[in-house]
């Protein structure tokens, strides 16, 4: 089943809250018999290690809502109001606030981005990493996940040139 | 709609999004064409999602019910 609308998607974010959004819409898009590409650059590159080390951070995210997965629900509803001088000063603040992300996640049934990761790759969603970024950050080909092509900008937008959806992350 | 005979089942019941909707098309290859398959799920989402799916991917959603906080789709292959 083919279909001629592609999505093609930059993912340049490698934050655990924005490595949502490619790994969702390109699951999405190949479930919906679309052809898609994700061309994954700078930080983005992180969200292809054979094991990404994903934290979310409230600094500089003010609206990053600070709830508790555990509790009764009263207490689960309280969105703690940590200021940044808390948030900067506490070590490991980051690991803390992923920690909470991933276990809200998963009490949601929300998948992980391992898991959305591989279902991308087992619909044949083409993921390229950027060539440039790599050598810069110091990364190898053996650092990533198996499945996935190298390139640079051009090759960015020849897939990019006959898509129909095309999105920065 | 419960009268409807489901060639196959699909339990996504507890899946957030995008899960519910990335079940079906696995599902659906496994079916002749014509014949139905049963998805449940409880994701809200799954109502505007299910049907989206089946729009781009021609297989059409014959009946879906609501109860208690579970959906049901009866999807038949195209």
């Amino acid at each position: 089943m083919s279909d001629t609308t592609k999505l093609v998607m930059i993912a340049s974010r490698g934050t655990l809250d924005w490595a949502y959004p490619p790994f969702i819409l390109g699951s999405t898009a190949a479930a919906l018999d679309m052809e898609v590409e994700i061309f994954f650059t700078f930080y983005g590159l992180e969200l292809l290690l054979k094991k990404p080390k994903l934290l979310v951070t409230p600094i500089g995210n003010p609206t990053m809502p600070m709830k508790m997965p555990f509790g009764p629900k009263w207490f689960q509803k309280i969105n703690w109001p940590i200021p940044n001088l808390v948030t900067t000063n506490v070590p490991f603040f980051d690991n803390i606030a992923t920690f909470l992300m991933k276990k809200t996640f998963k009490k949601h049934g929300v998948a992980s981005i391992e898991e959305l990761r591989d279902i991308c790759i087992e619909c044949g969603v083409k993921i390229i990493a950027c060539q440039m970024t790599m050598d810069v950050f110091g990364y190898t080909k053996e650092d990533f996940i198996d499945g996935i092509e190298f390139g640079g900008a051009a090759t960015m937008l020849e897939g990019a040139a006959d898509s129909t959806i095309n999105l920065f992350v | 709609m419960s009268d409807i005979i489901a060639d196959q089942e699909l339990d996504c019941r507890g899946m957030n999004c995008p899960l519910p909707i990335l079940q079906p098309p696995k599902a659906i290859e496994q079916l002749n064409s014509g014949q139905i398959l049963k998805m449940t799920a409880t994701d809200p989402g799954s109502a505007n999602d299910m049907e989206a799916w089946a729009k781009r991917t021609g297989n059409e959603i014959v009946a879906s019910e609501e109860a208690n906080g579970e959906y049901t789709y009866y999807v038949k292959r195209k």
